[in-house]
């Protein structure tokens, strides 16, 4: 029978919290699976934000001289669509995929630090509420004499100083206002939730590996949280410091990034690309790493080079640090810094290519099932590899300073970032749906939902290689008639809301699916890695007892072996096994420790907007407010007992024995 | 409470830990790791706009070396009182690694008046924030640092505050000494880089 030890009272700042359904459940939950359920949600919802500031842009550009938006909407616009896409959806997109699926793939209860992540989710929340809040209290103006005439709309106080804030553009002189102090104080909140959550990660996969689980046999997955985290553990202090600098000229009168008192713009731009590069990577390996395990479940083979996989992925994080300045061609660097840096453009191609030839390996001769996973899989290779292609084309340095601030930058990095970290997601969405929910998407209108995607995607980013290259730029509000640029805008704005319509079916189908969905079994697809021999939702308590990993893709060698001509045969037994694993999970006969909810993350983590707003407004009382709920958090967090005084349950006295685990 | 149950801590010791590292010490050593890239980018910085030639007042033209000297001895014997307050907890002598907690703090309290001393008397002398990137560049980095200082004598003293209790500090449970010293011996090591690259060279 389930025993789960539940943790006596104990008198802190507050008594701990107790509810295990409702409300306070979920917000003071350390459960890596809420925790990550959350994640996903949340940025589900930034990434609708910052779609319809997308529909938003793309109507103001479907015709020539529109006059839809006024030229300080457009700027905040773009602007919030940058920034929201990479750092409130796609990266805590991501980021909820972590924490659902990290220990689980490693065979843990939980990941290392559960409050401290708790404490990411919260800041995250806070800090992408802050930089919400620009467009209630924040205030854009212009530089005298600038573009800003007419009565500035609600619209247009949000930071418009575009999402890599360029200086001296997102200074003081030519941004006035609040917008740009809310965009960098923003910024440095969810730069301190990745940071912590890349501790915990870095840390969990190190030391929370199940026994067996040896680092070569660890889940592809895994390996790219693994190399994103030292991503974002070496990345995000520099832009941390650059954001320091920002808020500091703005704010208190120096000037690093100003050259009338002797500072350098070219810091910024270097500073920020040295973090904004491997902040590519950050975003797109997670993608790498899901469609590395979508496509061997479906071609029903092994990942093709495993190891070359995992040392290609670590090759482009290590590589990926030392390609900004490719980022910086137009700017004042000299020609040999411009020949090194198209040469390293060029390197991290390899390790990248080395990717793509492995997974084309994978489902090559493979039984391929053509289901929603898979294509959205598929569709990220080959949507991957055309931004890949033309990204190299800007290692070619003389090349590249035609294509800078062209719309073919932006059909670039549309193709890697959502033709490859999006796709890739979805992906990944409709491969787990069933191990989160318990229950299978419809796979139909999976299927509408890839296709509109696919062609939606292409009208809208395709038609930009060759506006970009007739010479449309990037951030501009308006185009003439004669430039005979109306007609493909036109089309990039239809196909923008095709991939609107294709978000609708996506979710029309998860809103269906959550409620009325066939029920799943705990292994739909006949999957490879450990996540699926438990249950499916998932238990509170994951493992019933810590699995004991003997091979790369454990579970499956536990379903299969090999025949002489060395093809995969289920083995006998295996309908037993899947039975006596679904029983055993479901019905763990040990004591279970689960880690106590806490009040403490949230209230540490809302202290912090709090002095931003105080940096801001220059304001001691919210000043006050932010440092005593940093305080309360704090204090209450460090003198919450490590150790929880367990009450022994009445029918096991002795629990001695049992609870030890292993 | 029972000893023999399974703590359940924030790093829980499930099942077992492959790098043979505590788990929340291996935390620990990424955060630091990831504090040598704040560093690293300030110092950069700082020596970038070092070698520029710009008008105006420099650092050269108002710091006093001996002082600074004795302020960074100050702060390095503090490393020094926080290796006697660990060997003191190795053998559970509470009494005396409160005394030494008290005294790393304290030594901590010392320099960091010295840094405001400091600052307020090259703020006289004109060298001010917002002078120019000298001072700024100047400000930010010694001022960061100082941040730390003053974040590692709180932690000290909240440390300290926890030693009063009945059953005073262990050296693996709860707020940590090791990794409060860790951090201490850290925020020294870079105070010796600072010291050299702002003041010496």
């Amino acid at each position: 029978m389930t025993k789960i030890i539940e943790p006596k009272k104990q008198r802190n700042i507050f008594s701990r919290p107790s509810s295990e359904t409702g409300i306070w459940s979920w917000i003071t939950t350390v459960d890596h699976k809420r925790i990550g359920i959350m994640y996903g949600y949340a940025a589900f919802f930034f990434l609708l934000v910052g779609g319809l500031e997308a529909l938003l842009l793309r109507i103001q550009l479907s015709q020539p001289d529109n006059n839809f938006l006024s030229a300080a909407e457009y700027n905040a616009m773009f602007t919030m669509h940058g920034t929201t896409m990479i750092f409130l959806a796609i990266m805590p997109i991501s980021a909820a995929f972590f924490n659902y699926l990290l220990p689980l793939q490693i065979g843990a209860r939980d990941v290392a630090f559960p409050r401290l992540n708790a404490l990411s989710f919260w800041i995250f929340i806070a800090g992408g509420l802050f930089l919400y809040s620009t467009f209630l209290f924040g205030t854009a103006g212009a530089p005298e004499g600038g573009y800003l005439d007419e009565e500035v709309s609600r619209l247009a106080s949000a930071p418009n100083g575009g999402w890599f804030g360029y200086q001296p553009n997102a200074g003081l002189k030519y941004s006035p206002g609040t917008a740009m102090d809310y965009w960098a104080i923003g910024l440095q909140i969810l730069g301190i939730a990745s940071l912590v959550s890349a501790f915990n990660f870095i840390t969990t996969i190190l030391n929370m590996r199940t026994k067996g689980m040896r680092l070569m046999r660890m889940p592809v997955f895994t390996w790219m949280t693994f190399a994103v985290s030292f991503l974002l553990a070496f990345s995000l202090p520099i832009i941390a410091i650059a954001l320091f600098f920002v808020t500091f000229d703005r704010q208190f009168g120096t000037t690093f990034f100003l050259t009338e008192g002797g500072g350098d713009p070219v810091l910024w731009q270097h500073l920020f690309w040295l973090f904004g590069h491997p902040e590519v990577y950050i975003l797109i390996l997670p993608a790498f790493g899901i469609v590395s395990e979508v496509l061997p479940t479906f071609s029903r083979k092994p990942l093709f080079g495993y190891p070359a996989i995992v040392f290609a992925g670590f090759g482009i994080a290590f590589i990926g640090f030392g390609v900004w300045a490719h980022h910086m061609f137009a700017s004042a660097i000299s020609p040999v810094a411009q020949a090194g840096f198209g040469l390293s453009t060029m390197i991290i191609a390899v390790p990248t290519g080395v990717k793509i030839f492995n997974w084309l390996g994978t489902i090559w001769g493979g039984k391929l099932t053509l289901n929603t996973p898979m294509l959205f899989a598929l569709g990220f290779i080959g949507m991957f590899v055309i931004g890949g292609l033309s990204g190299v084309t800007h290692s070619v340095v003389p090349a590249d300073t035609q294509q800078t601030d062209t719309y073919y930058i932006v059909a670039h990095f549309h193709y890697v970032l959502f033709g490859g970290a999006l796709f890739g997601i979805f992906s990944g969405l409709y491969f787990w749906f069933p191990k989160v929910w318990g229950r299978m998407y419809n796979e139909t209108m999976g299927k509408i939902h890839f296709w509109l995607m696919l062609i939606g995607f292409n009208v809208t980013f395709g038609p930009m290689h060759w506006l970009g290259l007739q010479g449309q730029v990037r951030r501009t509000w308006v185009y003439a008639e004669e430039t005979n640029l109306g007609f493909w805008n036109l089309i990039v704005t239809i196909g923008a809301f095709i991939l609107a319509v294709a978000i609708l079916v996506f979710m029309a189908n998860w809103i269906y699916s959550r409620r009325k969905g066939e029920k799943a079994p705990f292994d739909p697809w006949d999957a490879r890695t450990i996540e699926w021999s438990i249950p499916s939702p998932t238990p509170v308590w994951n493992f019933s007892k810590a699995p004991e990993i003997k091979s790369l893709d454990d579970f499956w060698h536990q379903k299969y072996g090999e025949d002489e001509d060395g093809r995969a045969v289920r083995r006998e037994g295996t309908d037993e096994l899947l039975l006596k694993l679904e029983e055993e999970g479901l019905n763990p006969d040990e004591e279970i420790h689960l880690p106590s909810p806490s009040y403490f993350p949230l209230i540490l983590a809302f202290g912090l907007p709090f002095l931003g707003y105080a940096i801001i407004y220059k304001s001691v009382p919210l000043a006050l407010v932010g440092v005593i709920l940093l305080l309360i958090g704090g204090f209450g967090w460090g003198t919450e007992p490590l150790e929880e005084e367990f009450e022994t349950s009445e029918e096991n006295p002795d629990a001695k024995e049992s609870s030890t685990y292993e | 409470m029972p000893k023999n149950l399974l703590p359940m801590s924030d790093a829980h010791a499930y099942p077992h830990e492959p790098t043979g590292v505590e788990t929340r010490k291996l935390g620990f050593w990424i955060f630091l790791s990831t504090e040598i890239l704040f560093f690293g980018t300030l110092i950069t910085t700082f020596l970038i706009f070092k070698g520029r030639d710009f008008p105006g007042i420099k650092l050269t033209d108002v710091y006093d070396i001996p002082f600074t000297s004795v302020s960074s001895f100050v702060l390095l014997m503090s490393s020094l009182t926080m290796v006697l307050a660990h060997n003191a907890l190795e053998t559970d002598d509470q009494e005396k690694t409160r005394v030494w907690l008290l005294a790393t703090a304290m030594l901590g309290a010392v320099f960091l008046a010295g840094q405001i001393y400091e600052f307020t008397e090259f703020y006289h002398k004109g060298f001010e924030l917002s002078t120019n990137i000298f001072s700024s560049t100047f400000y930010v980095l010694t001022g960061f640092h100082g941040l730390h200082v003053f974040i590692g004598v709180v932690l000290l003293l909240a440390l300290w505050g926890v030693g009063q209790r009945q059953r005073g500090l262990s050296l693996n449970e709860g707020m940590n000494l090791e990794f409060i010293a860790l951090y201490w011996h850290f925020v020294d090591i870079v105070w010796i880089v600072l010291f050299t690259v702002v003041y010496l060279i």
